[in-house]
């Protein structure tokens, strides 16, 4: 006997614990199978680029930090990069090794709640997800301490840094990158080897190599897919051409991958911020910049590689006080264009699952 | 009936009254149907708590600490919540089936109490049929679930339903089977005469079948790893997702009496139900259900969550084909030592199912997975 079935539309969101925000999925469903997805964007959209275009350069900062509001130290640092390549203003030695320290720590940071919020998507009852938010809370104690904040740092500076640090975060920092290999080892352990997880995310959502570099995805999104492609590598920002680390590659692009390259670029991020420690020479951290920074007139494109893969920021100046133009390329935009591709065929929890090991943040996707 | 005869001296009844005197069955109806729903009540609630804690101190968190010492209070504030929140029944919903449906979900997992034995003898009917009921009852909740999956007129309650009827229909079986190895060796249907068959606990004699009893069983009640009717992360609540307020608390109430009445069931088919030494029969019953549902809130805290195809592969491939063997190697078995000396079973039969897990381990296949649109 042949039952007779159609499909049906299930609006996944914009109100759902799993889309990290208000994110909809209009899904076309035959039964528990996706038969067709139509991603809708914009629920929260602030207009953070047409914003920039009515502050002073210094006063974008603060919106910066509401970009990916998991790693605001990330933002904050493409923005400065992009506006002193513009104005073409130099940037102390010191302020350059705490600026990659700030940035490591970030990236570990984020990729924990990558992490944490992929195995809640997998259906770990927030177990891992509160372990990872244990380890994540000595980071933003560490932020806490330079910049009194500690979730919008609002800390660095275009020729620097807003201020220097304090004297007790280098012992603390030195605390947390002792202890934390440990934390990562343990975790990795865990879930690594859980067969629940194995059997969820191995071969799920793959995101084939071409079409990867096609939708020019960036970060661990690519590098799962087997790209080779970290901008601190190819084309070296700030000081990363004096740190020695590893760029961690996938092999099938699977949501497995996608996890597993987060665990390993932590370990990464690790070292950098070891040879940072060892390497910070004293002196200034902010060289002097006008307050009302006036660019010659031009362009410029500053981008680094942010926990969620290439961020970028475009700016363009007519000699006025603000920017002409500030246009964001946001990795989670970016990554999120292939989510049709990847999930058509799955079911609904493999979804979940696909959406979840692609790691976004809603306040990026929107601006 | 220790209890009940004692409450009746109390009254000083008892010695004017003739053995058959006819009111005694009702003293006895009215005496355990109380009992039972305070001591489904009170469990659940402390349930509720050791849960809410106990998965508090493994996530590296406190749990509820504000209501009463330790919390314990939550449950009850957590009830007089629920009780003063408006009631939202969906316009569109199937009004009558909407209403029926946290009832006919609740009632089954009380009803199972009336055969499970507290101590020797004192339960509210010794069916000679004990367990076959228990298995008859325990299914009429998906009824339940599946009414309210259909009643609310909800696309993520509608595909909750549904899993939990896929998973009941397909876990029945291996559980069903796992029950028939304790039933071969006990030689009764009845729980108090199972129970008094245990000299020792039938999770030695038979631990392959209880490992398929303890998985299929949080698979029929939807506890993590098998909890798709109510997925969090992918159908936000899956079959009561449209249901607020007392309605809710019904729902409520019934997961957690179904999981007390799995954590009793498995105590009295194979932990020896109130059999222990020293403390009294009653406590020792407690302890083990409690034990019992400890074991779930730490695989709750610890897995993720299994795909739909995964689950039914579980039971066809791996649970069923495993109670099959264990079945025919219980029946063998009590065949061929009929005066079994057990010291002997326990080593073979342990060894027995490690072999058999780890073999079907390696040979079973998950499958599944894109499907070809």
């Amino acid at each position: 006997m042949a039952l007779k079935t159609e499909p049906f539309v299930l609006n996944i969101g914009p109100v759902h614990p799993s889309t990290h925000g208000v994110f909809r999925m209009r899904a076309i469903l035959d039964g528990e199978v996706i038969v067709d997805m139509e991603p809708i964007f914009g629920y929260l959209h602030r207009g953070i680029e047409k914003l920039a275009e009515e502050r002073t350069y210094t006063g974008v900062i603060p919106l910066t930090d509401r970009l990916d509001y998991l790693a605001a130290m990330s933002n904050n640092l493409a923005y400065v990069l992009a506006v002193e390549k513009l104005a073409g203003i130099p940037v102390p030695e010191r302020a350059e090794y705490l600026r990659v320290i700030m940035a490591e720590l970030q990236r570990i940071a984020s990729h924990l709640i990558a992490v944490g919020a992929f195995l809640n998507d997998c259906g770990a009852f927030f177990t891992p997800f509160l372990y990872m938010f244990r380890e994540r809370e000595k980071i933003v104690d560490l932020f806490e301490m330079v910049s009194g904040q500690r979730l919008l740092y609002n800390y660095m500076r275009v020729g620097g840094l807003s201020h220097d640090i304090p004297s007790e975060f280098l012992p603390a920092l030195d605390k947390f990158v002792r202890q934390m290999p440990g934390f990562i080892d343990e975790y990795d352990q865990l879930l690594a080897k859980n067969e629940i997880l194995l059997a969820r995310s191995k071969g799920v959502g793959i995101l084939p190599r071409e079409l990867a570099i096609n939708i020019s995805a960036s970060g661990p999104v690519l590098r799962a897919s087997g790209v080779k492609w970290d901008i601190r590598k190819v084309d070296p920002y700030s000081i990363y051409d004096r740190f020695e680390f590893e760029i961690p590659t996938g092999s099938v692009g699977d949501a497995y991958d996608r996890y597993w390259v987060k665990v390993q670029e932590m370990r990464q991020s690790l070292r950098i911020i070891k040879q940072a420690m060892g390497q910070l020479p004293p002196g200034e951290v902010k060289s002097q910049v006008s307050h009302l920074l006036h660019p010659p007139v031009g362009e410029a494109y500053g981008h680094i590689e942010a926990p969620k893969g290439e961020l970028g920021f475009y700016l363009v100046s007519d000699n006025s006080i603000a920017p002409y133009r500030c246009h964001i390329r946001a990795p989670s935009l970016m990554n999120l264009t292939a989510l049709r591709e990847m999930m058509i065929g799955w079911k609904i929890a493999d979804a979940i699952i696909i959406f979840g090991s692609i790691d976004i943040t809603m306040g990026e996707v929107d601006r | 009936m220790a209890i009940a005869n004692l409450g009746l001296n109390t009254l000083g009844r008892l010695e004017t009254l003739p053995p058959d005197w006819p009111g005694g069955f009702w003293w006895h109806w009215l005496f355990f149907t109380v009992v039972i729903i305070a001591f489904v009540l009170l469990l659940v609630m402390g349930f509720i708590w050791i849960e809410r804690r106990g998965m508090g101190r493994m996530q590296a968190r406190l749990g509820p600490n504000r209501a009463g010492p330790f919390g314990l209070l939550q449950p009850v504030a957590d009830a007089i919540k629920v009780l003063i929140k408006e009631d939202i029944v969906p316009t569109n919903a199937d009004k009558i089936v909407y209403w029926l449906a946290p009832v006919i979900a609740f009632a089954p997992a009380l009803m199972i109490f009336a055969v499970v034995p507290f101590q020797d003898g004192a339960l509210l009917a010794d069916l000679n049929i004990g367990i076959l009921y228990v298995v008859a009852i325990s299914s009429v909740s998906t009824v339940g679930v599946f009414m309210a999956g259909w009643g609310s007129s909800n696309k993520y309650s509608l595909l909750g339903a549904m899993r939990n009827v896929a998973s009941v229909v397909s876990y029945e079986i291996p559980v069903l089977l796992s029950i028939v190895g304790v039933v071969l060796i006990a030689g009764s249907l009845s729980l108090n005469q199972i129970v008094l068959a245990q000299d020792i606990p039938f999770i030695l004699l038979q631990p392959l079948g209880f490992l398929i009893f303890f998985v299929g069983g949080c698979a029929e009640i939807h506890r993590s790893p098998f909890d798709l009717v109510e997925a969090d992360s992918e159908i936000v609540a899956g079959f009561h997702i449209e249901y607020s307020g007392m309605k809710f608390a019904w729902f409520y109430l019934a997961e957690y009496a179904e999981a007390l009445a799995i954590s009793a069931i498995i105590t009295t088919l194979f932990l020896g139900g109130w059999r222990g030494p020293l403390l009294p029969p009653f406590l020792w019953f407690l302890i083990k259900v409690f034990a019992v549902f400890f074991v779930m809130v730490w695989t709750r805290t610890t897995l993720p969550r299994v795909r739909i195809d995964q689950l039914m592969a579980l039971a066809w491939k791996f649970l069923l084909p495993l109670a099959l063997i264990n079945l025919i190697i219980t029946g063998i078995q009590v065949l061929t030592w009929p005066v079994a000396l057990p010291w002997v079973m326990i080593p073979v039969n342990f060894a027995i199912m490690a072999i058999l897990v780890l073999l079907w381990s390696k040979l079973f296949k998950l499958g599944g997975g894109r499907v070809e649109v």
